[in-house]
């Protein structure tokens, strides 16, 4: 699975809300990730091929139908090649104070 | 959906024998698994644990079915969290399949209720355990000890 298929399938901001939409509710069908979607059935069906093919969605046949699980396993594979262990806690920490400060700017 | 489920998926460059190997040896999974390691005979029917390094007990189950080296299905509930442990047992499923020079790696763990606080618990885990357990196969080193 090669990284640039990972780097190219996230630089779409229309793949990015489908993860988005995957990890609010997993294992939904084509049929549910259109909803609400200004986009064709086939636009969006598309965009999926790519994630799988980058393995950012693995699917799943139960019955006649095909539901959508995210896989963020190939973005753990990128954090741990160059994020360090003993950096982690940090980055976190980081992470965390930046979605406070943000939230509350929001409010 | 009723039930709540976390399927995912990684390619490692190895043989489906390795794997599976990597998957049930102690010292395999002491390498890449947080320190835990997983104490079972590998049959069907036999009693499963996952073991912390200082010994405590993490989770435990059953083999539900052990194809050797294609299928490992396991029964599998927390038991140190009260409050996950009360959700009852999950199942586990892992799935090998060769894909050229490539070893597909797919785990299910799932359970038969909405919004499961385990499996939100263990779904964080997993992409982590996986990664490392890629790296060990493919580099021998794993990704959680100094120098990897």
């Amino acid at each position: 699975m090669s990284m640039d298929a990972v780097f190219k399938a996230l630089a779409d901001p229309v793949r990015r809300q489908l993860l988005d939409r995957l990890r609010r509710r997993n294992g939904q069908t084509l049929g549910e990730l259109c909803r609400g979607q200004d986009m064709s059935r086939q636009a969006v069906s598309k965009h999926l091929l790519l994630l799988e093919a980058a393995n950012l969605v693995a699917t799943q046949k139960s019955g006649r139908e095909k539901r959508h699980f995210l896989n963020p396993v190939p973005i753990q594979e990128i954090a741990d090649r160059w994020i360090g262990k003993y950096e982690r806690p940090r980055l976190r920490a980081l992470a965390d104070l930046k979605r406070k400060l943000e939230d509350d700017g929001n409010r | 959906m009723a039930n709540s489920r976390f399927l995912y998926v990684t390619y490692i460059r190895t043989t489906p024998e390795k794997l599976w190997q990597a998957l049930t040896t102690p010292e395999f999974n002491r390498a890449y698994w947080f320190g835990t390691w997983q104490d079972s005979t590998w049959q069907a029917g036999a009693s499963w644990k996952l073991l912390f390094s200082d010994g405590r007990l993490g989770d435990s189950g059953e083999v539900l079915e052990a194809d050797r080296p294609r299928r490992l299905v396991l029964k599998w509930r927390n038991e140190f969290r009260p409050e996950l442990h009360a959700e009852g047992y999950s199942r586990c499923t892992f799935e090998i399949e060769a894909a050229g020079e490539v070893v597909k790696l797919t785990v299910t763990h799932e359970i038969d209720r909405p919004q499961s606080a385990f499996i939100e618990a263990v779904s964080g885990g997993w992409p982590k355990i996986l990664s490392s357990l890629k790296s060990l196969l493919e580099t021998g080193m794993p990704l959680d000890r100094p120098g990897a």
